[in-house]
This record gives structure tokens, C-alpha cells and sequence, in this order.
């Protein structure tokens, strides 16, 4: 396939047009599921939804997507609600249920599509792209039905903002102040099950975490602010959706759902590695940096209890008396210097008042800030 | 100077977690106007008390009332300073933001704090020492500042009651007198202040009433009239100075 199809051909545009959305929604939500230290509940309720899936198959005999993804809506939905139960009736760590549940629904849901495959019913080819994801399959009105509830999402998230934050930061600070928590909690569960059973279709339920997850991971490194974070988040999955469209496209045989996680991944190994503040390459630099500076500033400390025996703070002395302290070189020297620390005149060195000030409060500057 | 009115009025109170009592049948009334440390052994169910008088742990049998009314109609009247290691200062958002959330309470459900609860949580910050932190990234912040911002968030209230859970934990001496005054000045401001507290040897300095606490009331009273070795030895089953003298 041509660039230029890209723009012209219509089922290539709805469907980039609704990976985008899926991405931002998925960017979005995710962002509370990684702050909320529940990065595998999305895994788990994904999981959680094929039975739901399937059991809508049987009892309909229909392929309507609308009418499958609300089994899988109602069985993702049974699945967080025994997550929470399992959490907060049994002595069970919130991983051991997450994992409890997972492997359960997945394995009735496996079950399930199973039997069906073996049943003489011709609609049944297909629901397997619930397990991957086939982007391919997507119609205008699936995009509609994944536009309006990233409408509806964003609305209420607008409006209970300052309750998300509330809730995600301090939950019993948040009780303390009158705040039904439980009705924030499970509307924020409900939005993320939302934002996952909508994407099953084109991401499926194995990777559809990744979803969830990489856009937010990714933001969390560029920012210190909960709005910036969530809507980096948003754009980051928009445009792992659109470039994940794009480069299945002009190559057959590329699965849409795998290429666009892996073009997520790609933002998160980005984001590790290159974000200023807390990025891997930056935080190495910093590092190096600093030892530099220290080994600098230990020569400085040394000259400066040269100096201070001296009534003359700028009287010079020779370089060769640095000779016997180590991590001295003439680099250190001309870097002193450039500081306007010491000044150097052919063989000899002598301090500056701002080296020496500089010297004498060097231990002090650890004192708490006001 | 100490009105006779009754602030907070525990009545039978008893929580358990997994069968095991934390609490046992607790009796207590804390006057308005005092501030007073509640002490105790690891254990003794210093932190479930203050999490069951306002509400977070639900009792197994018992009463809470402020001001002679069940919590939940006198919210207004109590702030709340938790642990300051039961959050994730890694969490996106600024010392200002997190003392903003100390109005979110008056404001209730969905209206934004606006620039008189910016004003306020800005005049907070200033009270215990933190303004130019304002927009500082909480987890650049050292842990006598992150109590610092906890203390103003819970100033910002406005409250008549303080719970404080262990406040001075963690942090270094300069923010433990900077904080200490400020509950001194909450006191004269006629305020009620309840704080969870473990340095047994700073009770008599900072506080006027204690309560001890193991599991069941001991006593609560006037430091000068019981903080004494009776009530040490019943609360921590050792003679407390005898063993530190050792």
C-alpha cells in the first residue's frame, strides 16, 4: 500500500482514525491504573472478558460486535468485582488475586472458544481475533461507539478531577474529608474496563494492557504534573495507534494490534532513556557530572587549607606542592581556574577571594533550607 | 483557660483485625482546648484509634462523637495529618497542590478550588516555613518538608480538632520545634490537638494531657498529674525509668 492510500482510502482512514481514539483513551485511563499501583488490573480484566465474549456468542448465535463486547463488558466488570472481593475478604495479596483471576477467566474463556470452534455454525470463524486483535475488522460504527465513550470518559474526568487526584494520591485523607471513595474507585475501574473491552477488538486481550500501561509509563518520565502526565499519555497512544496503523499497512502480513504496542514500546524505551529529569542517559550525566565536580572541589578544599596558614589569602604557591595529593592534574587546574577559583602564573597558583569563600563554605551548603 | 466542654467522646469502642483486638472496649473524653499525645507501646493501637474515631477503620462495637455528634455530621470540625509514610511522594504533583487538597473537603463534589483556596493554602505554607517550596515536585522534597506540607494541608482546614498520627517521625530536629510551635500556637488559638507520639521523653515538654494506650485505655488525664511511673509500667510492662537508668 501507497502513502497516499493513507489519506484516500476510507477504510484505512476509519480504522487509523479509531486506533487513534483507543490510544488516547487507553493513554489516558492507563495513566490512573500506574498511579493507582495497579498496572496488571487492566491485564487481568482483559482477560477476564473472554468468557464474556464467548458465553454472548452461544446465547446469541450472532457476530454483532456491539452485542459481544457487552459480554465482555458484564464478565470484566464479574472479574474486577472478585478481584476486590478476593482483596478485601481473604488474606490474598492484590498480585496473588490479580493473577487468581486472570488465568481463571482466561482458561473458561479458552475453554469456551473451543467448543465453539468445534460447532457446525459458520459464524463462529473469527471470534478468535478477540484473543489478538484484528484492526482490520473495524467499521465506522465501532469507531463512533469508541468515540463516544472517550467523550463520556473525558466529561467525567474533567468533572471529578480534583477527586481522582484526591483518591489516587490519599484515599483515607480522602474519606476523612466526607468523599464516598468506594463510588470514586469503582467509577475509575469502570472507565478502565470501559477503555479495555472497547479495544478488544482491535488490540485483543492478551496485549491489551501494553495498551494501558506503555502510554502512561512513557508520560510519567517527561513530567511532575498529573494533567500533563495524562495527556502525554493521551497523545503518546493516539500516535502509537496512528504509526502502528501506518506501518502494518504498507507491509502485508503485519498484525495491526502487535505493531502498535510495539511502537508504544518504542515511546516507553524512548522516554527511559532520554527524559531530562528522571531519564536514564540524563540521570548518568548528572552523575558524572557531579563526581567531577566533587573531585574539583576536593582539590579546592585542599589548596584552600594551604592557603588559610597564610595572612595572605592571594599569595602564590608553587604547583609542585599539589604534587602529592591525588586526582590533582593540570586539567583539574585549568578547570579551577576557569571557575575564576585560582588564577595560575607560570608555575605558581594562587587563590581568589571567591575560591576562598567558596572553599570555606563548601560543608555548610548541606544545611537545611529554610 | 480549659472550658469544660467535651471535644471528642470515645464510648466502648472496640476494633479487631483478623479476630485479634486491636482496640478493647476504649472509654475516653478529650476536653476542647488541650493538646495531648496518645503513647503506647508498638501495637497498642495509637494510629487505629485516630483511623476509627474519624472513620477510616470501621468498629467492631462502639461510638465516636465530636462535639457531641457522630463524625460524619462534624466533619468540618476535624483535620486529619496522616503518616506521612502512608503515601507515595513520588506521585505527579507539587507541595502546593497536595496542601490545596486540605480545601477539597469545604468545596465538596466537583466544584474547583479557586484563588481564595489558593490564597489560603499559599498563606499555609507560609505559617510552617514552606512557601518558597510552593511549586516544588513533592519527592524533591526531604521528609521533615513532606510533614511540613502535611501539617499545612491540614491547617488549611481550618479545623477545631487535629489528629496528627506521629508527626515527628522522621524528621530532624529543626522541623520538630518549627512544628511543635505551630500545635502550641493551635492550643492558645483555643484548638484541640490529639497526637500520636513516641518519644516518651518529650511528653512532659510538649504536651498537657496524655493518654495511654495498650490495646486497652489506661489513662487519660493532665501530664503533671499522670504522666508517672504507674502508668508507664501499666502501659509498657517494664518500669519504664528504672530500665532507662540502666
Amino acid at each position: 500500500m501507497e502513502l497516499t492510500d493513507f489519506f484516500t482510502n476510507y477504510t484505512l482512514r476509519t480504522i487509523t482514525l479509531g486506533t487513534a481514539v483507543l490510544g488516547a483513551i487507553c493513554g489516558m485511563l492507563g495513566s490512573f491504573a500506574v498511579l493507582r499501583k495497579q498496572s496488571l488490573l487492566g491485564d487481568a480484566i482483559s482477560h477476564a472478558a473472554l468468557p464474556g465474549i464467548a458465553i454472548a456468542f452461544l446465547i446469541t448465535s450472532a457476530k454483532d460486535s456491539n452485542i459481544l463486547l457487552l459480554g465482555a463488558l458484564v464478565s470484566g466488570l464479574i472479574g474486577v468485582f472478585w478481584i476486590r472481593g478476593i482483596i478485601t475478604k481473604t488474606h490474598l495479596k492484590t498480585d496473588t488475586a490479580l493473577g487468581l483471576i486472570l488465568s481463571l477467566f482466561f482458561g473458561f474463556g479458552m475453554l469456551l472458544l473451543t467448543y465453539i470452534q468445534k460447532q457446525p455454525n459458520a459464524n463462529q470463524a473469527g471470534l478468535d481475533k478477540y484473543l489478538f486483535g484484528q484492526a482490520a475488522t473495524l467499521v465506522e460504527s465501532d469507531v463512533r461507539l469508541m468515540l463516544i465513550v472517550t467523550g463520556i470518559s473525558l466529561i467525567i474526568l474533567l468533572l471529578f478531577w480534583k477527586e481522582f487526584k484526591l483518591l489516587l494520591f490519599d484515599k483515607n485523607y480522602a474519606l476523612t474529608l466526607g468523599f464516598n471513595t468506594r463510588f470514586i474507585d469503582g467509577l475509575i475501574s469502570f472507565l478502565i474496563v470501559l477503555a479495555i473491552v472497547i479495544g478488544l477488538q482491535t488490540v485483543g486481550v492478551v496485549l491489551m494492557s501494553a495498551m494501558l500501561l506503555a502510554p502512561a509509563a512513557a508520560a510519567r518520565q517527561w513530567t511532575n504534573s498529573l494533567g500533563v502526565m495524562v495527556g502525554l499519555a493521551a497523545i503518546f497512544g493516539a500516535c502509537s495507534g496512528v504509526f502502528g496503523t501506518a506501518i502494518s499497512a504498507s507491509q502485508p502480513g503485519l498484525s495491526t494490534g502487535p505493531v502498535i504496542v510495539l511502537v508504544a514500546a518504542v515511546f516507553v524505551t524512548v522516554s527511559f532513556i532520554f527524559s531530562p529529569e528522571r531519564g536514564i542517559l540524563f540521570k548518568q550525566l548528572r552523575l558524572i557530572r557531579n563526581r567531577r565536580e566533587l573531585e574539583l572541589k576536593k582539590t579546592l578544599y585542599f589548596m584552600y587549607d594551604i592557603v588559610r596558614k597564610h595572612e595572605d589569602v592571594s599569595r602564590p604557591h608553587a604547583i609542585r606542592i599539589l604534587n602529592n595529593f591525588q586526582g590533582f592534574t593540570k586539567n583539574t587546574l585549568s578547570q579551577l581556574a576557569e571557575k575564576d577559583w585560582i588564577t595560575i602564573q607560570g608555575q605558581n597558583w594562587s587563590m581568589t577571594s571567591t575560591g576562598f569563600e567558596t572553599a570555606a563554605n563548601l560543608y555548610n551548603k548541606n544545611l537545611p533550607e529554610p | 483557660m480549659m472550658s469544660e466542654k467535651i471535644a471528642v467522646a470515645v464510648d466502648d469502642l472496640t476494633v479487631a483485625y483478623n479476630y485479634k483486638p486491636v482496640l478493647w472496649d476504649i472509654d475516653l473524653s478529650i476536653p476542647e482546648g488541650v493538646l495531648m499525645a496518645i503513647v503506647g507501646p508498638n501495637g497498642a493501637g495509637k494510629s487505629t484509634l485516630i483511623k476509627s474515631i474519624l472513620g477510616i477503620i470501621d468498629p467492631i462495637a462502639g461510638s465516636v462523637k465530636i462535639y457531641g455528634k457522630p463524625y460524619s455530621k462534624q466533619r468540618d470540625q476535624v483535620a486529619y495529618v496522616p503518616q506521612k509514610g502512608s503515601v507515595d511522594w513520588d506521585f505527579p504533583t507539587t507541595a502546593l497542590d497536595v496542601v490545596m487538597m486540605g480545601t477539597y473537603g469545604a468545596l465538596g463534589w466537583i466544584k474547583r478550588p479557586g484563588s481564595k483556596q489558593k490564597k489560603q493554602s499559599l498563606e499555609a505554607l507560609e505559617k510552617v516555613g514552606m512557601l518558597a517550596f510552593k511549586n516544588r515536585q513533592i519527592s524533591q522534597l526531604s521528609g521533615g518538608q513532606q510533614q511540613r506540607i502535611f501539617l499545612a494541608r491540614a491547617l488549611v482546614q481550618n479545623a477545631a480538632i487535629y489528629f496528627m498520627d506521629e508527626p515527628f517521625q522522621g524528621v530532624d530536629a529543626t522541623t520538630e520545634i518549627a512544628i511543635i510551635n505551630i500545635l502550641k500556637e493551635l492550643r492558645k488559638a483555643g484548638k484541640t490537638v490529639i497526637v500520636v507520639h513516641h518519644d516518651l521523653q518529650t511528653v512532659p515538654e510538649y504536651f498537657d494531657w496524655v493518654t495511654f494506650l495498650n490495646v486497652k485505655h489506661i489513662a487519660t488525664g493532665p501530664v503533671k498529674d499522670i504522666f508517672n511511673d504507674d502508668n508507664l509500667t501499666k502501659t509498657y510492662g517494664i518500669n519504664y525509668k528504672v530500665a532507662v537508668q540502666q
